[in-house]
């Protein structure tokens, strides 16, 4: 079976299919930015994006993303280690507190400003709505999403994210 | 922050930003071990035999521990040693872990835990404060001789005579709730044996020093034997103290015993079941008032569910007795402070501690006083707020520092335009569906411990040879910003770029304890540190450069990145100062040590002078409630509180915007159920924190008012932003309703046709 993972493609066992997506991620691949913080897919730190679409991992199987494209918090920044524009954005609004629902919410954040590069407030809350924060109030990560939306504009430069900085 | 571009500035953002950060379960370890706790059903039970031979012989299990296998001790705790390791001689409430299996994977654990049994003696359980402390009640703690864990009181002038003297008296009775401190990521921890003997401890909590505590008493090693290494931490809230401890105490016990490392990582229903809460209250509040709006004496009882353990229900209840009467001058006031012990989950330390409860009754208070007496709710309060010079309900003259009480107070007025939508609001009548209504509340709160305990923090300044900068400070970076605060303190006050500093994150065998990142503390006492550290630094660069630059030490400064002598004279970059002191063996070294400024208290009289200095502050929420379903929406809400010095502007606003959403929780829809003292709502889907669209756009107002006992002019921010906003809701929604809600969470149902009468419109 063939997983695409943050821009590179991986053979794994078929075995591995029954595993769990977010510990095999976690635990084989190391990319450990997809936290475990309810098993139930009710708060999204474990959020990745499965063809551009947010998807809670803690509840889903290796095999539920073979043949998929698959993003994770680790393949956002540009290989050198430059930040996305939208991490930036996190970083210098302040919409980082204890770092724990950071991965998952830029992650839902980017799917979603790549429907919606013009988005109201209203529709940013609504986009985070199944992401839990408990240290932000969500206000600072609701100003750098309406700040980066800016560079999700204009069909020459779709700041998709880059090639992978590692898998 | 970033000086040229004004934005906000971390030392961890980045790595936060793109997954690098590695909390305590992202971290790895060769040959690790996993552990899972074991609870039995029983709520209230004397135990017989705890039986683990099924679970020992289950698939991949390496050892089951108990009480027995605890070498120091198996009890605990900050102030009673009544928290056990494993349950030892009864079950106390339903999260009491009586036995933890060590696996070669977390999921066989988690299979084999389910295998241990407990063979006990069920005995009635006591899950009501007020009747545990019924004569005849079941004792949770036998050896303690009753339920009550401990009392406080204030007795200041003569109640009876403040009562004869008013002209109204308004007696209520106020309730408030269990709520869960719900941070991201669950209790976690790893015990490390290392070759040289010492257990190392990695683990999500925000108290390392009182961790290594708990951990070498029950290894029964020394505290240099442990040491307990800051990792970053997913969120406290106040809430990982004792229970993140234990399970810190739990990996490092089976991690000395097995000689391998153990990981010990909480489910969310382990978490949400064992780990303490903010403490239910009971309150009833009498206050007395004059025709004219002035507050002649207040009566009060304060009951506690301290639940099962002792925790730090004496410090919780202390904190909610000196500020009973929130930030009003009363001549007379008589306040007795109960904390019980209950069968029911544990209640210790919540961002607020103690405060939340309080202020909830408070500034209702106040505004039934206000509307008694026909004015209005803000007039009331400045009648009776303290100000410049005014001696508090405890007999503590506020004098040393800036009160701005008034200042806070007038910026939510001016900024939300209150008294105009004040007009404005519903009292019930309104011709939409919609009811609309404005409050506000206001606080004044005590910084850091006061006399609940010592208070001094350490830092250390080291600089490199090449002028580079190593920082250690003894406060714990919970997710608030503390590394990014110290840093930008040392930087400013060594006048260098804060490119040159790199925060060590300490250990406990790095850096003197410097007490526990709680009670709002951090800033105010570990920059105070840091503060009195970077002076001691400058003085030993002046005197080491000051020949070279031709004058007397004490002419000598620091600023951007060079060293300079008199005005118009030599100056020399920060590197070659710091070249020179090592070619002349003088070590650019200083260590730090802030003492709190001192505090008194008679725990007899409940008199003296509680905290070195105080933060002022005000919210005003502006909301509609339906009519037909009662549904709450809130529209707005504005805060402004006194800091003391911003270090770190947005940082300082995320404070606000988190402790005003958790508020919002509180005051509306956050509740620990239980049923029979189980709590039901075990996860995040059943136990609801505020959402994203729950909340309304928020305005944070800083006001600065350096505070002349802080060496960094900063004070304190992390709870007094989630200590008022619940009161204000509730007024809000009295303005709204016309309907007085005097029980949280609030929760409002259809509204009556027929609007309640005009008399309550104030």
């Amino acid at each position: 079976m063939k997983l695409h993972i943050n821009g590179r493609d991986l053979e794994i066992a078929d075995a591995a299919g029954e595993r769990r997506l977010i510990e095999f991620l976690r635990e084989d691949l190391d990319l450990t930015g997809a936290k475990n913080a309810c098993d139930i897919g009710a708060c999204g730190a474990c959020t990745i994006l499965v063809d551009d679409a947010p998807l809670k991992i803690c509840i889903k199987r290796v095999k539920d993303v073979v043949g998929h494209r698959v993003l994770t918090i680790e393949g956002m920044a540009a290989p050198d280690g430059t930040l996305h524009p939208l991490q930036r954005a996190f970083v210098e609004r302040g919409a980082i507190q204890c770092g724990f629902c950071t991965p998952g919410m830029v992650l839902v954040a980017h799917a979603f400003l790549l429907k919606n590069p013009r988005p109201t407030r209203d529709q940013i809350r609504k986009a985070i709505n199944g992401n839990l924060c408990r240290c932000t109030g969500y206000q600072q990560i609701i100003d750098a999403i309406e700040e980066a939306s800016v560079h999700y504009r204009g069909a020459e430069a779709p700041a998709q994210a880059a090639e992978p900085a590692h898998v | 922050m970033n000086a040229t571009s004004g934005k906000g500035w971390r030392n961890d953002a980045d790595a936060k930003v793109t997954g690098r950060a590695k909390f305590t379960d992202d971290l790895k370890f060769a040959r690790i071990l996993h552990a899972a706790p074991a609870y039995s059903d029983f709520v209230h039970a004397r135990i017989l035999r705890v039986v683990t031979e099924a679970a020992e012989k289950a698939a991949g299990v390496v050892r089951v521990l108990t009480a027995g296998d605890v070498p120091g001790a198996n009890r605990f705790g900050q102030i009673i040693r009544d928290y056990r390791i494993f349950a030892d001689d009864k079950i106390r409430y339903h999260g009491d872990v009586v036995a933890m299996v060590v696996a070669e994977t977390r999921d066989l654990a988690i299979a084999a835990a389910s295998l241990v049994r407990v063979e006990a003696e069920p005995l009635p359980a006591v899950l009501d404060a007020e009747e545990a402390l019924r004569p005849g009640a079941v004792l949770v703690h036998e050896g303690h001789g009753s339920n009550l864990v401990n009392t406080h009181r204030i007795r200041r002038g003569d109640v009876r005579e403040g009562f004869r003297q008013a002209d109204f008296v308004l007696e209520e009775e106020f309730r408030t709730q269990s709520v869960e401190h719900a941070y991201m990521e669950p209790e976690v921890a790893v015990g490390v044996p290392r070759s040289d003997g010492v257990i190392e401890v990695y683990g999500s909590m925000q108290h390392p020093f009182s961790t290594r505590r708990f951990v070498s008493a029950c290894l029964g090693v020394p505290l240099s034997g442990v040491e307990v290494v800051g990792t970053p931490m997913g969120g406290g809230f106040g809430g990982k103290d004792d229970t993140a401890a234990i399970v810190c105490a739990r990996a490092a016990l089976a991690a000395r015993i097995l000689g391998r490392p153990v990981k010990m990582m909480y489910r969310r229903d382990w978490s949400i079941r064992e780990s303490y809460k903010r403490h239910p209250y009971r309150v009833r509040y009498k206050m007395g008032v004059t025709k004219d709006g002035r507050i002649t004496a207040v009566r009060c009882r304060i009951l506690a569910d301290g639940g099962a353990y002792c925790s730090v229900t004496p410090w919780v209840t202390w904190r909610s007795t000196v500020q009973c009467c929130g930030p009003y001058v009363v001549e007379n006031v008589h306040c007795d402070t109960l904390g019980v012990y209950t069968n029911n989950v544990v209640a210790g330390a919540m961002r607020g501690f103690g405060s939340p409860q309080m202020n909830f009754v408070v500034e209702q208070m106040v505004e039934i006083a206000a509307a008694k007496v026909g004015i209005s709710g803000v007039e009331f309060r400045r009648r009776n707020m303290v100000r410049q010079g005014s001696v508090t309900i405890t007999g503590q003259k506020l004098d040393g520092h800036k009160v701005a009480m008034g200042e806070v107070l007038d910026a939510v007025l001016k900024e939300t335009g209150y008294e105009a939508k004040l007009a404005k609001c519903s009292h019930g009548a309104s011709d939409s569906e919609e009811c609309y209504g404005i409050g506000l509340a206001m606080s004044y709160r005590g910084v850091s411990l006061g006399a609940e305990g010592i208070d001094s923090c350490t830092a250390i300044i080291n600089v490199q040879a090449d002028g580079s900068i190593l920082l250690e400070v003894g406060v714990h970076e919970n997710g608030q910003g503390a590394e990014s605060a110290m840093s930008l303190i040392a930087a400013r006050e060594l006048g260098v770029s804060l490119g040159r500093i790199r925060y060590r994150r300490a250990s406990t065998s790095t850096v003197p304890d410097g007490g526990t990142t709680v009670a709002s503390r951090g800033t105010i006492m570990g920059g105070g540190a840091v503060t009195l550290a970077a002076r001691e630094l400058k003085q030993k660069i002046a005197e080491a450069v000051c020949g070279r630059l031709r004058c007397r030490a004490k002419a000598v400064r620091i600023a951007g990145d060079e060293v300079l002598g008199r005005a118009g004279g030599e100056r020399i970059p920060f590197d070659e100062a710091i070249r020179l002191m090592f070619q002349t063996q003088r070590v650019p070294y200083a260590c730090g040590v802030f003492k709190g400024p001192p505090v008194s208290w008679d725990e007899r009289t409940g008199q003296g002078d509680a905290y070195f200095t105080w933060v002022y502050g005000c919210q005003a929420v502006e909301l509609t409630v339906n009519k037909r379903s009662g549904r709450v929406k809130l529209l707005g809400a504005v805060a402004a509180h006194d800091v003391g010095r911003a270090v770190n502007p947005e940082m300082v606003r995320g404070q606000f915007f988190g402790g005003m959403a958790m508020a919002t929780g509180y005051a509306l829809h956050e509740e620990i159920r239980s049923k029979d003292g189980r709590i039901t709502n075990l996860n995040l889907n059943s136990y609801r924190i505020p959402r994203a669209t729950d909340l309304p756009e928020m305005t944070a107002i800083i006001v600065e008012n350096p505070d002349p006992l802080s060496p960094s002019g900063a004070k304190a921010i992390g709870e007094p932003t989630n200590e008022i906003l619940a009161p204000a809701i509730a007024n809000a929604i009295f303005h709204a309703t016309g309907r007085r809600e005097l029980a949280l969470p609030i929760k409002m149902s259809a509204l009556p046709d027929e609007p309640p009468d005009d008399e309550c419109r104030l």
